[in-house]
């Protein structure tokens, strides 16, 4: 079974093909930023990237997740080590309380901001839906979804 | 270095070393006046304090007057500033706002701070908890003095120096000036040399005045954002031994079940499985209860071969409790008194009986912490002791019970503090350290237990559910002068109420009346209750501001002003107490909200303002929340705005953060969250059926703190339990309808 996940590809041996992304990230692949809230699908602490698609890893068995490319928060930042303008936004911005949902958060904003560059608190809304905070950070994370897709639009105009 | 980058699991070798060496010194070292002990430090390893933070009573309270430092501040001679500090962070920010406190009495340069976990061990360092929203105001004067201290001998070393008088010296960013020979030198030119030299008079050193903070009060990023928003590995969960399993624990889902036989034959020979086995337990749920362990190569194997399990489990003993049963006898109680008599004052029933009486009768559910970790804890048995790591808010706590349980001696166990997912009260409990403890010496290999959603929400320490038969009377001129309550509550002794389901004879606005009957019922309860952020408060506040509403509706009259009736004369009830209601605070908090609200202003039908005042953990606070209310009792809260005073803030950012998380979960809680119990099992067992709030009801917060020289307190607490009545208030000023049960889609609303 190969995976490719942030761009690197991973050969996994003895892993069942049953095994939903999630554990294959953090047991085996030691990557840890995408997180296990409630296994159904309905907090969005693990979200990742499924060919560039907001998914919850907690639900998705690696089977079905074949040669299309992975992204987790630990492959947002550029190759370079340039954070992601959302990440750049949360840290200006002090979303996190306690952080464990965060890097959900931000991976289904960085999705939004792909497909909608200038998304209404309504866009927002409906993208974040999936995703809880148990710390009711939602005025701040609103806030630097905001904050981000204004500083990608006045990199992208100049 | 920038504060930003810290990451928690790095290590300063060097301070570590100090560290043992302040061990070694614990028994010799007396505690006199000085809080302060100068570790003679490595030579060119610049300037260290050690010092005490918290009660120092508490920190002799052990028989012997042994000083033990439990944190420590070093100026070293790169510049880096690096404070080594003992507080669990669980996201109310502790990790940044203890270093700030000691940043601004050092003039130091926030961005060459860095900051440092200590390592757990209750005989140097005392109390290391986070609960009670207690960290701040018990660490504010220790914190301020090791920054001014350490600022004293930098300035003491560079006056010398220049051969100057240090009062003609002035710091800023971490450079000494000397204005008057445009001199200047480095805090890390001058560490080592600052090191030489004696530690100050406490008693000569002076505080900073409120008006000259630069860094208290401003808002500052937390110091482990850039490793949140990277995903790297912080919280317990995320920890990794080598040659580590994988762990779960099956309890019976009705507390107190025994294990009478298990499929474990099945079980082990499942993929990945290792390991499988009965624990007996010692019996008690805050530390393990009779369970089946299964250890596999990984969680998904583990949690696979969990739902594969089958227990037949022995329940004469287990709980039996049921949530509907209660309800229903609570019912039939309110149209009596209590038997027990928490409070009288006056004379009740004449009072009431000149009066005109309104009644009502208040319902709150059984909740569950829902942090969004679930408990977990990686524990590995080695060499005749055992390592621990542990996102828990009481970590000495754990350290004792595990030692206990296990019969080691306390220095046989090392706990390493994790980031917490959230706490909320719940990791004040450490069960879930025992049984990894006892898992762990039975593998012989390191394991990280990791509870299933399921098993988080059916093992929680529940904030108790309960129920108030209120009858208030109000007077011809419109003044609440009678007060009644019979409380009823639940008990697992049979003798004290439940952890968190006490009442406090002078609970507001009790102490203020000058008739009042307050009694008590207690219910039978096995099911574990315990703190559940702002324990009491959370769930009584709603009750009691609401009720007061409805005496000010049935007296004709505003509500922002019956409530500042009931206040009265401003006064502190009692001096120097800040734990003690201050009328004036209170009223000056209820005036800001009532004018940044634009309370009584016109507003269009279906809509409304409400009001609600508490104060807990020493923090006053008023909020008003504005609603709107459909004819289908779909319900909006367009906005709360909230006026609090918890004395001077420390970092604005993280106390308008907390705000802001109270008034969601405020909202949260009130509108859709409770727990069914039948037979003695939790009904709702994850969050498809536990709807915690989403960011599209998320409401607009405002947020305004009066700032003033009481001594500060925590905030992480104290703005949650004025959320649900001011909105239920608002609720009932749109509609006139009155919400007398929790949550408030038990009464027909959505949102």
């Amino acid at each position: 079974m190969r995976l490719t996940i942030n761009g690197k590809e991973h050969v996994l041996n003895d892993v069942d093909e049953s095994t939903p992304l999630l554990w294959v990230l953090r047991d085996h692949l030691g990557l840890v930023g995408a997180k296990y809230g409630c296994g159904i699908a309905q907090c969005g602490a693990c979200t990742v990237h499924l060919n560039g698609a907001p998914v919850r890893s907690c639900s998705l068995p690696i089977s079905a997740v074949g040669s299309q490319p992975v992204t987790t928060i630990e492959g947002l930042a550029s190759p370079q080590g340039e954070l992601h303008a959302l990440q750049k936004a949360w840290i200006e911005h002090d979303v996190a309380q306690c952080g464990y949902c965060q890097a959900g958060q931000i991976m289904s904003a960085a999705a939004l901001l792909k497909s909608n560059p200038t998304p209404t608190d309504a866009d927002i809304d409906t993208a974040m839906a999936g995703n809880l905070c148990r710390c009711g950070t939602y005025v701040r994370i609103r806030k630097a979804i905001h904050a981000a897709a204004n500083e990608i639009n006045a990199g992208a105009s100049t | 270095m920038s504060a930003a980058q810290t990451s928690i699991m790095s290590a300063d070798e060097y301070v570590r070393g100090i560290l043992r060496a302040a061990e070694a010194q614990v028994t010799q070292t007396t505690l006199n006046r000085r809080t302060f002990l100068k570790v003679a430090g490595i030579a060119g390893g610049g300037l260290v304090l050690a010092f005490y933070v918290g009660n120092l009573n508490a920190a002799s309270a052990n028989g012997t007057s042994a000083f033990a430092p439990n944190a420590f501040l070093r100026v070293s001679p790169d510049g880096t500033i690096l404070i080594y500090s003992k507080g669990p962070e669980i996201g109310q920010g502790i990790k940044t706002a203890f270093p700030l406190i000691i940043a601004e009495e050092l003039d130091a340069d926030w961005s060459h701070v860095r900051v440092e976990q200590a390592p757990i061990n209750p005989a140097v360092f005392g109390r290391q908890s986070a609960g009670g929203s207690r960290s701040i105001p018990m660490s504010w004067d220790q914190l301020r003095s090791a920054g001014a201290s350490a600022r004293a001998m930098l300035v003491a070393a560079a006056a010398k120096e220049w051969n100057v008088d240090a009062s003609e010296c002035r710091t800023a960013n971490s450079v000494v000036y000397h204005d008057s020979s445009s001199r200047k030198l480095t805090y890390a030119s001058l560490a080592n040399k600052a090191a030489a030299l004696p530690v100050p008079d406490e008693k000569a050193l002076k505080l900073k005045e409120r008006k000259d903070y630069r860094l208290l009060g401003t808002r500052v990023t937390g110091v482990d954002n850039h490793a949140i928003v990277t995903g790297q590995p912080l919280f317990g969960i995320d920890h990794v031994v080598p040659n580590m399993r994988y762990a779960t624990f099956e309890k019976c889902p009705a507390v107190g079940g025994k294990v009478i036989e298990a499929n474990l034959d099945e079980i082990k020979k499942m993929p990945g499985v290792v390991d499988a086995f009965v624990v007996e337990g010692t019996g008690k749920a805050n530390e393990v209860m009779p369970g089946v362990a299964i250890i596999a190569n990984s969680t998904w194997s583990a949690f696979t071969a969990k739902r594969a399990l089958k227990v037949k489990w022995d329940e004469r003993d287990a709980s039996k409790d049921s949530w509907s049963k209660a309800v229903a006898q609570a019912r039939e109680l309110a149209k009596t008194e209590g038997v027990e008599t928490l409070k009288t004052a006056g004379d009740y029933d004449k009072a009431l009986a000149d009066a005109k009486v309104v009644e009502g009768f208040y319902t709150y559910p059984f909740i569950s912490h829902a942090q969004l970790e679930p408990q977990n804890c990686t524990a590995w048995f080695h060499d005749g002791g055992i390592e621990l790591w542990a996102p828990t808010q009481t970590p000495e706590a754990g350290l004792s019970a595990v030692a206990a349980i296990l019969g080691l001696p306390a220095e046989k166990v090392t706990v390493h503090q994790m980031r917490a997912g959230g706490g909320f009260g719940r990791r004040l409990i450490n069960d879930f350290m025992c049984e990894a403890a006892v898992i762990a010496k039975h593998a012989q290999v390191p394991v990280k237990l990791v509870w299933t959603r399921e098993d988080d929400m059916q093992h929680d320490f529940y904030r108790v559910g309960g129920f108030h038969s209120f009858k208030g009377g109000v007077d011809k001129s419109g003044k609440l002068v009678a007060w009644g309550n019979h409380f009823i509550t639940f008990t697992a002794d049979g003798e004290r109420p439940t952890s968190g389901g006490d009442l406090s004879p002078d609970e507001f606005p009790a102490q203020l009346l000058p008739n009042v009957r307050v009694t008590q019922t207690k219910l039978p309860l096995k099911i574990p209750t315990g703190p559940w952020r702002a324990p009491r408060s959370c769930a009584i506040a709603f009750a009691i501001q609401s009720f007061i509403h409805e005496c000010a509706a049935a007296a004709n009259r505003d509500h922002l002003e019956f409530l500042l009736d009931i206040m009265g004369e401003p006064r502190w009830l009692q001096e120097g107490n800040e734990y003690a209601l201050n009328t004036a605070r209170a009223a000056a908090v209820i005036k800001l909200a009532a004018e940044k609200s634009g309370w009584g202003k016109p507003l269009s039908k279906g809509r409304g303002l409400g009001l609600a005042f508490h104060f807990s953990h020493a923090g006053h606070f008023a909020e008003i929340a504005e609603v709107s209310v459909d004819a289908n009792k779909k319900l909006t809260v367009h906005k709360v705005t909230v006026a609090g005073d918890i004395g001077p803030i420390i970092n604005m950012s993280g106390a308008e953060n907390q705000v802001e998380g109270c008034v969601i979960d405020g909202l949260s809680t009130a509108m859709g969250l409770e727990l069914g119990i039948e037979n003695g099992r939790i009904v709702e067992t994850n969050f498809d059926r536990y709807p915690l709030l989403r960011i599209a009801n998320a409401p607009e917060v405002a947020v305004h703190f009066i700032q003033s020289d009481f001594r500060p307190t925590g905030v992480g607490e104290p703005a949650f339990p004025p959320v649900a009545p001011a909105i239920c208030n608002a609720i009932f000023a749109a509609t006139g309808y009155r919400v007398r049960t929790m949550p408030l889609t038990k009464e027909g609303f959505t949102i």
